[in-house]
C-alpha cells in the first residue's frame, strides 16, 4: 500500500476548479514535488491530503487516501488523528504560523499530547529534544522563547521539529523556505533531506521554485490550472521536460550560472557629457537608525557609481542594508553620512532625475485610483496640465507593455505583473535618468518575471537610463547586471563586473550565497549538498 | 534583565504621560468652567441678595480676580493644600486640595470621597458581571459561528446595547420588585455596614448597567476571536489534529484578552466618574448624582473637581492597562 494514494482528486470553491482530476500516488519514505506557478492549485492539494477543506465550502471530489485513512470518509475523530500523527504539515511563513502568544516549546508540547497520552513535563521535555534534533542552539532555554524572539530560519526549524515531534510517516510542507534568505534555505532544506534518511518518512513538497524540488525531491509532478503537466522522475522531467509548458517554465527560471545574454551596445551612450557616463554617485553612504544604546548601522560607508545605460545590482540577504541604500540613492532617506551626486554635483531630496520601482506591486499603488490617474501624479507634481497629461500617460502605459484604454481601470483588476508594469510607467513619467528598483520582481512567478526583466533591459537600452537593481535573488540579478554590488551588514563586501564576480567570487560571503542557490540539477544538488555538510563535519 | 530594564522603563514612560494629561485636562476644565459666561455670585448667594451682599461673595469667592490667578490658586491647592478662613475659625484644606464647594462650605476632595465608595461599588460589581456575561456570550458565539445559537446571540447583545438603561432598570425594577416582589426597591446599604445587604441593593444596579456593557463586550470578543481565529497560527494546530475547543479557548481567546483589557479600562475609569443615569433611576448617593446637582446650582468647584476625578481615572484605568497589555504581550515592551 503507498502512503499517498490520490485518485482523481477535484476541488472546487464556488465556481473556480482550483484542481481537476489530479491522480498520483507516493510511496513510503519517497519524496514528490508539486511545481506550479501561483493559482495552479499546488497548495490546495497539499490541504487536501489532510483534509483541510473540511468545513470551508470547498466541494471535494475523488479520492485521497495517507497511510490508510481515506481522508474523504474518515470521521472527525479520525482526521485529527492523521493530522499530525500520520501526516504533518509544515507552512510557508513561520512567523504567523505559530500562535504569538505562547512559548515555542509549549505549543509543540500541545501538538504532541494530542496524539499521544503524555504528562505536561514528558510532552515539554518531548518539545525540547525535536527543538534539539532541528538544531535550535540551547534548545531547553530557547523553547521558553516566544516566536518573535527567534529568527526567520529558526522559526520554520521550530515548525519542522513540531512535524517532527508525532514521528508522521508522511511530512507536508507548503513553501517551506519561501520566506527565507538562500543561505538559511539552504540549511532548511539540508535539515529536511537529513530528517528524511534518518526516520523514513515520506516528503511531499510544494513549491514554485523549481531548483528547491531539485534539491529535495526524487518526482515531481508539474501543475497548471488545477492539472497535472507532466510527473516523472526529478531528473528526466527536469532534464528533458516532454511538454511545451514545462520546458517554458524551466528557461523561464534564471540561472546562477549562465552569464546573462550579450544586449546590443547601448545607443545612446555617446552622447553623454559627464565624465566616464557616471550618473549617480554614493560616496561613504552611512545610516543609522535610532539613538543611543539602540542605534543601528543599517548602511556603512558604501561608495558606488551608476553610469549611463548600465545596470548595477546590488544583492543581499535580508537585513543586510539593500532597501536603506536604495531609499538614499532615490532621496527618500537623508543619510546620517556621506553624500549622493547627481552629474557630480550634491544633491538631497528627491529629484525626476532619479526614480524609484517598489517591491510590492499590490500596496505601492492606490487601490482607489485608476492606474492612469497613477501614472499621471508624477506628471501633475511637475506642473502639468490638461489633455496632454492624458496622452503622455498612454503613452507610458504603451511603452511598458499595457494597453492605453486601460487608463481609467483599477490596480485590483491587473494581474501582479501588470502591476509592476504600472508601477514601472509611473516612474518612467518623471523622466528619470536613473531607476532604482528594489526587488521589482520578487513577487511575481518565474513567467511573468522574465517578461519584467526583459522589460526592465529594453527600457535601459533603449532610453539609455541607468538601472540600480536590488534583489535577494542572486540569479535574476546576474540575468540583468553588468555590474554587481554584494551586501551584508550594511558594507558593500564586493563589488566589481558581475560576470567576474558569479565566475570567481573573491569574498567568501558572496562564495557562501553562490554556493547556497539551488541548482536545477539533481545529481549537482546532491554534490553541493554534501560540500556544504563538510564544514559541518571537521 | 534586560526585559525587566525594558519594563521599569516602559511603566515609568507611562506613568509620566499619564502626569503630563492629567495637568492638560485640569487646564482644559478649568478654563471651560470659570470662563464660561453667567453670573456665578448670584446664583451662589440666591435671587433674594443685595447687590451689597453679592459683591462681598465675589470677594469672598475671588471671582474678580483674573483667570490664570484663580488657575494658579487651585494648582497650588493640589500640590501643597489651602487654609480656608470661614468666619470664625481657619479650616485647613490638606494637599490634593480641590478647593470648597460654594453651597456647601464643604472641601470638594472631602465631598467625593464620601460618594466614592457607593459609585465604586457600582462600577466594580456591574464590571464582574459584564465581564462573566459579555466574554462568556462573545466565546460561545464565536464557537457557535456561523449557526443559529450565534445569530440568536449576536440579536440579543444587540438589543442589549440599543436599549438605554433607564429602560432595562425601569424594566427590571417594576419586574423583579414590584410584581414578582423578589427584591425590595434598592436602596445603598454600605459594605462596611452590611455585605448582604449591600450586595442584595446592588443586585438590579449592576445587572441594568452590565446587561448593556455586556453587548459591547461580547462583540468584542467574537470579532477579536473570530479575527485569530482566520489567522495563520490557528491553521497550523488544526492541522495538527488539535480539537476545535481547545483552538478557541485556547488560542483564539488569547487573542481576544489584549483588546478587552483596553476596552475595559475605558469603561471602568468613566464610571468611576459616576454613573449619572443608573445613580439617578436606583436613587444612589453617587459621584453621578452629586455631579448633576452640582451643575444645577452651579457650584463650580465640585463640578470641575469631579470632571477633574473622571480623567484622573481614565487616565489611571489606561495606564495601568497598558501595564496589563505589555505583561499580556510581551512584544509591546521590545516594540
Amino acid at each position: 500500500m503507498s502512503l499517498v494514494e490520490v485518485t482523481g482528486l477535484s476541488v472546487a470553491f464556488g465556481s473556480v476548479r482550483a484542481v481537476e482530476d489530479l491522480s498520483f500516488r507516493l510511496e513510503k519514505g519517497a519524496a514528490l514535488g508539486l511545481v506550479g506557478e501561483s493559482g495552479s492549485g499546488k497548495s490546495t492539494v497539499a490541504s487536501a491530503l489532510l483534509g483541510l477543506h473540511r468545513g470551508t465550502g470547498a466541494v471535494v471530489d475523488g479520492s485521497v487516501r495517507v497511510a490508510g485513512t481515506d481522508v474523504g470518509a474518515a470521521s472527525e475523530r479520525e482526521l485529527r488523528g492523521l493530522r499530525g500523527g500520520k501526516a504533518a504539515m509544515v507552512f510557508q511563513d513561520p512567523l504567523s504560523s505559530l500562535d504569538p502568544y505562547y512559548a515555542v516549546g509549549d505549543q509543540i508540547a500541545e501538538v504532541y499530547r494530542v496524539h499521544h497520552p503524555a504528562s505536561r513535563r514528558a510532552a515539554r521535555a518531548r518539545a525540547v529534544e525535536v527543538l534539539d534534533r532541528v538544531g535550535i542552539p540551547d534548545a531547553a532555554r530557547r523553547s521558553r522563547s516566544r516566536p518573535h524572539e527567534f529568527s526567520g530560519g529558526m522559526r520554520q526549524r521550530a515548525l519542522i521539529a513540531m512535524a517532527l515531534a508525532c514521528e508522521p510517516d508522511l511530512l507536508v510542507a507548503d513553501e517551506p523556505t519561501t520566506a527565507l534568505d538562500v543561505t538559511v534555505q539552504a540549511q532548511i532544506l539540508d535539515l529536511l533531506h537529513a530528517l528524511r534518511e534518518e526516520t523514513g518518512m515520506g516528503l511531499l513538497l510544494v513549491t514554485h521554485d523549481v531548483g528547491v524540488a531539485a534539491e529535495s525531491v526524487d518526482e515531481v509532478l508539474v501543475m497548471r490550472h488545477g492539472r497535472a503537466v507532466e510527473h516523472g522522475p526529478v531528473g528526466s522531467v527536469l532534464g528533458s521536460p516532454a511538454e511545451a509548458y514545462t520546458r517554458r517554465l524551466l528557461k523561464s527560471v534564471p540561472r546562477v550560472d549562465t552569464p546573462r545574454p550579450p544586449a546590443p551596445p547601448a545607443g545612446a551612450v555617446a552622447d553623454d557629457a559627464s565624465r566616464d557616463g557616471v550618473v549617480l554617485e554614493a560616496t561613504g553612504l552611512r545610516r543609522v537608525f535610532g539613538r543611543g544604546s539602540k542605534a543601528f548601522t543599517a548602511v556603512d560607508d558604501v561608495s558606488l557609481e551608476v553610469r549611463r545605460g548600465e545596470a548595477l545590482g546590488v544583492v543581499g540577504e535580508s537585513g543586510s542594508g539593500k532597501t536603506t541604500l536604495g531609499r538614499m540613492l532615490v532621496g527618500l532617506l537623508e543619510p546620517s553620512a556621506g553624500g549622493v551626486r547627481l552629474d557630480g554635483a550634491a544633491v538631497t531630496g528627491v529629484r525626476p532625475d532619479v526614480q524609484m520601482v517598489f517591491q510590492d506591486p499590490v500596496s505601492s499603488l492606490n487601490p482607489r485610483r485608476s492606474v492612469g490617474e497613477s501614472v499621471a501624479d508624477p506628471l501633475r507634481a511637475r506642473g502639468e496640465r490638461g489633455p496632454a497629461v492624458r496622452a503622455r500617460v498612454a503613452e507610458l502605459l504603451e511603452r511598458v507593455g499595457l494597453d492605453p484604454a486601460h487608463y481609467d481601470r483599477y490596480p485590483h483588476e491587473f494581474s501582479g505583473g501588470q502591476r509592476q508594469r504600472v508601477g514601472i510607467a509611473r516612474a518612467l513619467a518623471a523622466g528619470p535618468r536613473v531607476l532604482v528598483c528594489d526587488e521589482p520582481v520578487s513577487a511575481l512567478d518565474v513567467t511573468t518575471q522574465a517578461q519584467v526583466v526583459e522589460l526592465l533591459d529594453e527600457l535601459r537600452r533603449e532610453l539609455g537610463l541607468a538601472l540600480v537593481f536590488i534583489a535577494h535573488d542572486l540569479a535574476v540579478v546576474r540575468r540583468v547586471s553588468d555590474r554587481l554590488a554584494v551586501m551584508r551588514h550594511g558594507r558593500v563586501v564586493e563589488y566589481g563586473p558581475a560576470d567576474g564576480i558569479y565566475e570567481s567570487p573573491g569574498d567568501p560571503y558572496t562564495a557562501r550565497l553562490l554556493a547556497a542557490v539551488p541548482v536545477l540539477d539533481p545529481g549537482l544538488a546532491a554534490l553541493r549538498r554534501a560540500e556544504r555538510r563538510e564544514p559541518a563535519v571537521t | 534583565m534586560s526585559a525587566l530594564h525594558g519594563f521599569l522603563g516602559f511603566t515609568l514612560r507611562r506613568t509620566l504621560g499619564a502626569v503630563v494629561t492629567l495637568l492638560a485636562i485640569s487646564v482644559i476644565v478649568y478654563v471651560v468652567f470659570y470662563a464660561a459666561p453667567g453670573d456665578v455670585a448670584q446664583i451662589t448667594c440666591g435671587q433674594r441678595c443685595s447687590p451689597a451682599q453679592v459683591r462681598q461673595v465675589t470677594e469672598q469667592l475671588r471671582l474678580d480676580d483674573p483667570l490664570y490667578v484663580r488657575y494658579l490658586h487651585f494648582l497650588q491647592g493640589l500640590f501643597t493644600g489651602h487654609d480656608y478662613s470661614t468666619g470664625t475659625s481657619v479650616e485647613h484644606c490638606p494637599a490634593p486640595c480641590l478647593g470648597l464647594s460654594y453651597q456647601s462650605d464643604q472641601q470638594v476632595m472631602q465631598l467625593i470621597l464620601a460618594k466614592l465608595p457607593v459609585t465604586g461599588s457600582l462600577a466594580l460589581g456591574a464590571m464582574v458581571l459584564w465581564l462573566l456575561l459579555g466574554v462568556g456570550t462573545g466565546v460561545l458565539a464565536a464557537w457557535r459561528r456561523g449557526r443559529l445559537e450565534e445569530r440568536i446571540l449576536t440579536g440579543v447583545t444587540l438589543a442589549g446595547w440599543a436599549t438605554p438603561v433607564f429602560v432595562i432598570g425601569l424594566l427590571l425594577m417594576i419586574v423583579v420588585c414590584g410584581q414578582l416582589q423578589l427584591l425590595p426597591f434598592p436602596q445603598y446599604v454600605p459594605f462596611t455596614e452590611d455585605p448582604e445587604q449591600w450586595a442584595w441593593n446592588l443586585l438590579l444596579p449592576w445587572l441594568s448597567l452590565a446587561l448593556i456593557e455586556a453587548a459591547k463586550y461580547a462583540r468584542l470578543t467574537r470579532s477579536a476571536m473570530l479575527e485569530t481565529l482566520a489567522e495563520d497560527h490557528v491553521r497550523t494546530f488544526r492541522a495538527y489534529g488539535v480539537g476545535e475547543r481547545k483552538i478557541v479557548g485556547r488560542h483564539a481567546l488569547r487573542g481576544a484578552v489584549g483588546p478587552l483589557i483596553a476596552l475595559n479600562a475605558n469603561d471602568l475609569g468613566s464610571l468611576f466618574g459616576g454613573a449619572v443615569l443608573t445613580e439617578s433611576l436606583f436613587g444612589l448617593p453617587g459621584i453621578g448624582r452629586e455631579l448633576v446637582h452640582a451643575v444645577n446650582v452651579v457650584d463650580l468647584p465640585v463640578v470641575v473637581g469631579m470632571v477633574l476625578l473622571t480623567g484622573f481615572f481614565v487616565v489611571l484605568a489606561n495606564a495601568l492597562a497598558d501595564v496589563l497589555f505589555a505583561v499580556a504581550d510581551r512584544r509591546t515592551v521590545l516594540s
